[in-house]
């Protein structure tokens, strides 16, 4: 990692949880377990603040999410503080709350683009894994958006219950008039995990949806971007989460808490900082949450050795620890970890012999 | 594709070009994406105003860098650029 002249490589993006809300409950959502009560939020003046430090750190993208962002009523004052900070902001929802009144005064604070997430084709059936009857409400945001004239992207995270509903997905994702399209295979850390056995799906499924995912990129030939997120527990190769720890990005969570991933809340022992206490620069440069797997000093074998390990920087941090209670381990996910046993027990050519799916813990607060 | 004359090249309305003076570089910044503009790609791209015909910006490129071969490097960019979707 080459050095900044101001310290370490500086972020591109940055994730503001603006809150915890939502009114809906989808059962793999990437919140922590431990939901942080609105009462605890930071303010719009302190998240003015936030988005002036994270530009003048080096931040381009924020992403305005949740929860459900729009459950904040000073979303356009935040919207309006982080476009005069300079930066791209998109507005990442459930598209529940979004009115026409509501998305004027977006753009007109400046608001550039719009991620919508959709749990299913079907409206039934997005409405039950949603735990929240909300489809008719992601219907008409997007056509809101379209006739604002905003880039829209359809986020979808995928499962056992919706893989094999790819091809209406993207149909649906095309006649909303989406530009990018985010096929993301669910990845088991905090609600995701507490519902693996539920959401976890077969390697034939998962054969399916890529040939699918070809089939329309040759269709749609570039006029809809395709993005497919690698189920990684099914390749036997561990993902390169964030980029790195410390790297490209930052989460600020709704009560000001500093992380370089969102599900990184669940480590043990990261005390991680708060910009209630400390400038985001101090934060990304010195902090010891942040520097604590930076690089490669941390790793232990295999991956201190492993010729990838600066394409994948040891996997994801929140993922060894969920599974082996040792966040400084090879991801589990990794063919060439010793834990891979643990994954491969659940995916491999023959899988445990597993109860049949319970249904969802739905996320909530006071569920985790 | 050979570029017609005609074109005035822009960019796309999701497509900002900005100068990112942290890093001390010209950015294309998109949804869920940042390029990295290097040398003097920022230069040709702030004159695709929508305004300016490809011969323009190639002549007023000619007249800043003289001795540069920009008659034939800017429309091959620029091309690159459009089929990019960043211009159109």
């Amino acid at each position: 990692m080459t050095a900044h002249p101001q310290g370490h490589p500086r972020p591109w993006a940055l994730l503001a949880e603006l809150t915890h809300g939502c009114p809906l409950h989808c059962p793999y959502c990437s919140n922590p377990l431990q939901l942080t009560r609105r009462s605890r939020e930071l303010t719009g003046e302190e998240w003015e603040r936030v988005l002036r430090q994270a530009a003048e750190l080096g931040v381009v993208h924020t992403h305005l999410s949740g929860g459900e962002p729009l459950l904040r009523r000073d979303l356009e004052v935040i919207v309006a503080a982080a476009a005069s900070a300079g930066l791209y902001t998109q507005l990442v929802t459930s598209g529940v709350g979004l009115d026409e009144a509501r998305l004027t005064a977006l753009t007109g604070a400046g608001l550039h683009s719009v991620q919508l997430s959709v749990q299913h084709a079907d409206p039934g059936a997005s409405d039950r894994i949603a735990g929240h009857r909300s489809f008719a409400a992601k219907e008409r945001a997007a056509a809101l958006v379209r006739e604002a004239g905003l880039p829209l992207g359809v986020n979808v995270v995928l499962h056992r219950d919706n893989l094999d509903a790819l091809d209406p997905l993207i149909e649906l994702a095309v006649a909303w008039g989406a530009d990018r399209v985010e096929l993301a295979n669910t990845q088991f850390y905090g609600w995701a995990l507490r519902n693996r056995a539920a959401l976890l799906p077969t390697r034939e499924q998962l054969a399916r949806a890529r040939e699918g995912v070809a089939r329309w990129r040759e269709k749609l030939g570039g006029r809809t971007e395709l993005v497919w997120v690698l189920p990684d527990y099914f390749e036997g190769v561990a993902k390169p989460c964030m980029g790195g720890w410390g790297a490209v990005s930052l989460t600020v969570a709704p009560d000001g808490t500093v992380l370089p991933c969102p599900a990184a809340a669940a480590l043990p022992g990261l005390d991680p900082p708060n910009v209630r206490d400390h400038a985001l620069e101090w934060i990304w440069d010195h902090s010891a949450a942040f520097n604590r797997y930076r690089g490669e000093e941390w790793m232990a074998e295999p991956c201190r050795s492993c010729s990838h390990r600066a394409e994948d920087f040891g996997g994801c941090r929140c993922q060894a620890y969920a599974l082996t209670g040792d966040a400084a381990r090879t991801d589990p996910a990794c063919a060439l970890s010793p834990d891979h046993g643990l994954i491969r027990s659940l995916t491999g050519p023959a899988p445990a012999a597993e109860p049949p799916p319970p249904g969802y813990t739905y996320r909530g607060y006071g569920r985790g | 594709m050979t570029a017609p004359a005609a074109w005035r090249p822009a960019l796309a309305p999701a497509v900002h070009l900005r100068h990112d003076r942290v890093r001390e570089v010209d950015l294309l910044v998109m949804p869920e994406r940042v390029v990295v503009l290097r040398g003097t790609a920022g230069t040709v791209l702030r004159l695709c105003d929508g305004g300016r015909d490809l011969d323009t910006i190639v002549a007023e490129l000619a007249e800043r860098f003289p001795g540069a071969p920009v008659a034939t490097d800017v429309p091959a960019f620029l091309d690159r650029m459009h089929e990019e979707g960043w211009i159109r």
